[in-house]
């Protein structure tokens, strides 16, 4: 489904990708762990172009989207992204946020999106906050909301960049339950994250990142329980 | 007491009421509002245009994109920083008497003059507001936006603006009164605004006090409705702040 064939990045001197190939498979759950500053969040955002690779080439179902000619908003609609900080739009109601983009790119009527949207907010549980604004939910409903609005666009590929890194603990778990759901169902998914029980039950194959490379790859199984290389242990001797 | 009440009355009513004088001003309020409406739409227009123009331009340079776009827009930011420059150094009145005696020289109105230098003038000063604004938004809002396969455009205009523009709403504010109370100056390229029209009367009743102190009046009447009207808006807009 996607494929990344020696992908750089640098931001100026700081080289934050080193040569990276990787290939996610459709249906596939990646999980990408690593210590902050190790390229891992940079490798997401390449992979919808919000970050401009330095060099290399991403291929997704098929398309060069590193290609100059490529439409990257086309693309963008298939892959869903989630943030750290939800960034939903404050001025707009949950419902606006969720319809905006399927509405304006004319993928669905207003109707259409609308329907769509109540039957998303029914499966997170959050229908009754459909004319609320973003500022009056708590950070785990904000980030619910958040998966939604990308799920509006029925995308291919979810990307999800530390998705429960900025809230409180006690509102991990009902945002991790939605992922669970989501991967349940069949979504591919490529997430970085902190949370090493989601990764040793969701996760499919586990990559562990340093210095822009990824150093080692495996089922979770592998990764937590025998990882091979020594900086892996050690960051999981950190982490665990 | 009696008597001082009654000289105050009489003249007022020989420098408004003796010969319909009071129209002066009247008059004169009414070329002062349509002055300030219009050169606020034009300065609201040219203001955006240059805000986005400029902060398009350095989101590009800071994502280092080539290409055609990047060099076009490269040209427009030049303008545009010379305009800024060229704009807000320069006094308002030198602007006024360069469009009257030179640059729109064959224009037919005065009124043509004054909206285009004060259009031109605020258009500077609104392009600043906005480019703050624009700014102020987290950078997230514009990840999110495209994230979804918005368009930059797309997302300018449906994400980052309208929360631009509340945020400087009050910066807004207090350049519309400005524009406002700098048409005043209207009067030394013949145009018969507010402020003329108390000078005029001044000059049939040798009356300095009585016509100056209306058209203050009125000019600090216009502000605090103007202010009221705004600060309803605003709290309006503000409804989805709620936390």
């Amino acid at each position: 489904m996607i494929y990344v064939n020696n992908l750089s990045k640098s931001f100026g001197d700081h080289l934050v990708l080193n040569n990276v190939s990787e290939h996610i498979a459709p249906g596939e759950k990646v999980v990408i762990i690593g210590p902050s500053g190790s390229g891992k969040s940079t490798f997401l955002r390449c992979l919808n172009l919000l970050e401009q690779p330095t060099s290399g080439e991403i291929t997704f179902e098929g398309q060069l989207i590193t290609d100059k000619k490529a439409d990257i908003n086309k693309i963008r609609q298939q892959m869903g992204m989630v943030f750290q900080h939800f960034n939903l739009f404050p001025h707009l109601t949950i419902l606006d946020n969720i319809i905006m983009a399927p509405v304006h790119l004319k993928l669905m009527t207003k109707a259409q999106a609308k329907e769509e949207a109540m039957r998303l907010l029914e499966i997170v549980g959050l229908t009754e906050k459909a004319n609320a604004y973003p500022g009056q939910l708590s950070g785990g409903q904000k980030q619910r909301i958040a998966i939604v609005r990308s799920l509006a666009l029925k995308p291919k590929v979810m990307l999800f960049d530390e998705p429960t890194s900025a809230l409180d603990p006690e509102m991990v778990g009902e945002v991790l339950e939605v992922m669970k759901g989501l991967a349940k169902d069949g979504m591919t998914m490529v997430v970085v994250t902190h949370e090493m029980g989601f990764a040793r039950e969701v996760a499919d194959r586990v990559l562990f990142m340093d210095e822009g490379i990824i150093y080692e790859q495996g089922t979770p199984e592998q990764i937590f329980s025998s990882p091979v290389n020594e900086r892996t242990q050690k960051f999981l001797r950190a982490v665990l | 007491m009696v008597e001082w009440v009654q000289e105050i009355v009489d003249k007022f009513k020989f420098v408004f009421l003796e010969k319909d004088r009071w129209l002066l001003i009247a008059e004169g309020l009414k070329v002062t509002l349509l002055v300030t409406f219009l050169a606020l739409l034009l300065g609201l227009v040219i203001g955006m245009l240059v805000a986005i123009v400029r902060t398009s331009h350095d989101q590009m340079k800071k994502d280092n994109v080539r290409g055609v776009a990047r060099i076009f827009l490269g040209i427009m930011n030049g303008i545009c920083k010379v305009y800024l420059t060229v704009i807000r150094g320069t006094p308002v009145m030198v602007q006024l008497l360069l469009m009257y005696f030179v640059i729109l020289v064959s224009a037919e109105s005065e009124i043509t003059v004054a909206v285009m230098t004060f259009g031109i003038n605020s258009g500077a000063y609104v392009a600043e507001i906005f480019r703050s604004g624009i700014m102020s938004i987290d950078k997230g809002q514009m990840e999110a936006g495209r994230s979804l396969g918005l368009s930059y455009v797309t997302t300018m205009t449906k994400v980052i603006l309208p929360q631009a523009i509340k945020n400087v709403l009050p910066a807004l504010v207090n350049e519309i009164i400005t524009l406002l109370k700098e048409t005043s100056i209207c009067g030394a390229i013949g145009l018969s605004e507010l402020t003329r029209g108390a000078e005029n009367i001044q000059s049939a009743t040798y009356e300095a006090l009585f016509p100056l102190l209306m058209v203050a009046l009125i000019y600090l009447v216009i502000v605090m409705m103007f202010t009221a009207l705004m600060s309803k808006i605003e709290r309006r807009l503000r409804e989805s702040d709620l936390r």
